[in-house]
């Protein structure tokens, strides 16, 4: 185990709240820093990939900063990525809101759609049902809690990615089961807000540091 | 998908009722005295939301009632030093006007902002909002009272509950969800300071017309109060001096909604993160 500090850019293409992920990873022991740069987000250790709001106005803010070739080029050189929310989302083949579809950056295959439910956002605490074998949830019980908001989100488990096996999915239930995690290689993503969840999402931030080289 | 060789079940969860305290702050000072012992400072918003985390807040929210506008920026400073050491999420309203403030906010650190009197002077500005920045973190805050007034007999008000604004409070509801609120903090003008139980009929008034997550405010004054405003549909539950005066705890809010059958988040088993 080496002592020195994983670099990490939370890449800042006009989405959000990203101090709250600066700050939760910097926490659980990052050198994190929010940039748009894409040379400091190729060279970076660790690429948090965060979004919010609608999937098109995401696309186009990530393509406006050459975020998706960046995403290409880390992964074609197996260095990690974590999507967060939309951040996951986008990185699906196709997104539809109101009737209109979008490209994503089309690392997996699968439809971001709405949520069938009583009641949207789904905001709030929730559990994530998930193979053993995840290293996000690693050390984490099955009734720990994380943070969603969203109202759109994948119904089917992306059965091929970037990684030879296939991706291993967690999934939590809103109206219907949908895509709470991936992880596919060095690509991983939650529709969770990590930096939102408290100790639990520390948890998981500190598991993914421990994948990065 | 088949739970047994899972870790959990997804087809057995549910989206847990959440318990959020709500800290008054006025020229970036906690009003309402607070009287915790174990707080150096009770009257500084980080350090009470910080307290209020590891208590198990499943949320927190901030209401700036500062009258000038020169103490008004003293609250950006206190949501920015919250956001730096509290990793929950964070609502920030009172005195929000434009745009413009919802995105200093968001900026600051905020997940979430409530538009109140605002928004009723210019609904305009919930779509505005939420086109910019998304319905999740557009909230739109009513104050109502019982009124004969409106058709559902709820009336929203303005300026803090003192005016009446003549709109009904139901159809208001219903219209900002249409232009693109994301959740509602619906809070009881009669009910609120009396801790006699939530206005439950407003809360089911507004459950039927909005089919975005609820907030019930006003009224919480014992343990019993809370299951009931789940029941008439409220998705979280709010309270301040319930809290600050430590008349109940959060924990015990958490065990009374789960013994009704809620779901609710439990105390983590994860060592604190330093």
């Amino acid at each position: 185990m080496t002592s020195r500090r994983p670099s990490v850019v939370v890449l800042d293409y006009g989405s959000g709240n990203l101090r709250s992920a600066e700050r939760a990873l910097q926490r659980v022991g990052a050198a994190a820093e929010i940039s748009a740069d894409p040379a400091a987000a190729l060279g970076a250790d660790g690429l948090v990939v965060p979004g919010v709001g609608a999937f098109a106005a995401c696309m186009a803010g990530l393509r406006a900063v050459g975020g998706d070739q960046v995403i290409a080029k880390r992964l074609a050189g197996s260095r990690p990525v974590l999507g967060i929310c939309v951040g996951m989302q986008v990185l699906f083949e196709t997104g539809e809101e109101h009737g209109a579809w979008t490209d994503g950056v089309g690392c997996w295959p699968g439809v971001v759609q709405m949520l069938a439910a009583p009641v949207l956002p789904h905001m709030g605490w929730n559990v994530v049902a998930a193979p053993p074998a995840t290293r996000l949830l690693a050390g984490l019980g099955a009734d720990e809690m994380f943070y969603f908001v969203h109202s759109y989100a994948v119904l089917h488990a992306p059965r091929r990615g970037v990684a030879a096996a296939e991706p291993l999915t967690g999934w939590t239930r809103h109206g219907a089961e949908f895509v709470a995690l991936v992880e596919d290689g060095p690509l991983m993503a939650t529709q969770f807000h990590p930096e939102k969840s408290a100790d639990a999402g520390a948890a998981l931030l500190a598991n993914w540091l421990e994948t990065l080289t | 998908m088949a739970c047994e060789a899972t870790r959990g079940c997804a087809a057995r969860s549910a989206v847990a009722v959440r318990v959020i305290p709500c800290l008054d702050v006025d020229g970036g000072r906690v009003v309402k005295g607070v009287r915790f012992v174990d707080l150096r400072d009770a009257g500084d918003p980080v350090e009470l939301a910080a307290r209020y985390d590891r208590a198990g807040a499943d949320e927190l929210t901030f209401l700036d009632i500062t009258a000038s506008s020169a103490d008004r920026e003293t609250m950006y400073d206190v949501v920015r030093r919250t956001a730096e050491q509290v990793f929950i999420p964070l609502t920030v309203g009172g005195g929000v006007r434009a745009v413009a403030d919802v995105d200093r906010l968001l900026r600051a650190g905020a997940d979430k902002v409530a538009l109140n009197t605002a928004a009723v002077a210019r609904p305009g500005l919930l779509r505005e909002a939420a086109d910019r920045f998304g319905s999740q973190c557009v909230v739109l805050s009513i104050d109502a009272r019982r009124s004969s007034n409106t058709e559902s007999g709820f009336e929203v008000t303005t300026h803090g509950g003192r005016r009446g604004a003549g709109i009904d409070a139901v159809q208001w509801s219903r219209d900002a969800v249409a232009m693109g609120a994301g959740e509602i903090l619906l809070n009881s003008v009669d009910a609120d300071g009396t801790q006699a139980g939530f206005d439950l009929a407003l809360i089911a008034a507004v459950r039927g017309a909005a089919a975005v997550p609820l907030i019930a405010s006003g009224g919480a004054g014992a343990l019993s109060h809370f299951a009931p405003a789940v029941a008439a549909g409220a998705d979280a539950v709010l309270a301040a001096s319930l809290f600050h005066f430590g008349v109940v705890s959060i924990g015990a809010v958490k065990q009374e909604l789960a013994a009704a059958g809620y779901p609710i988040r439990p105390t983590s088993a994860v060592p604190r993160a330093s």
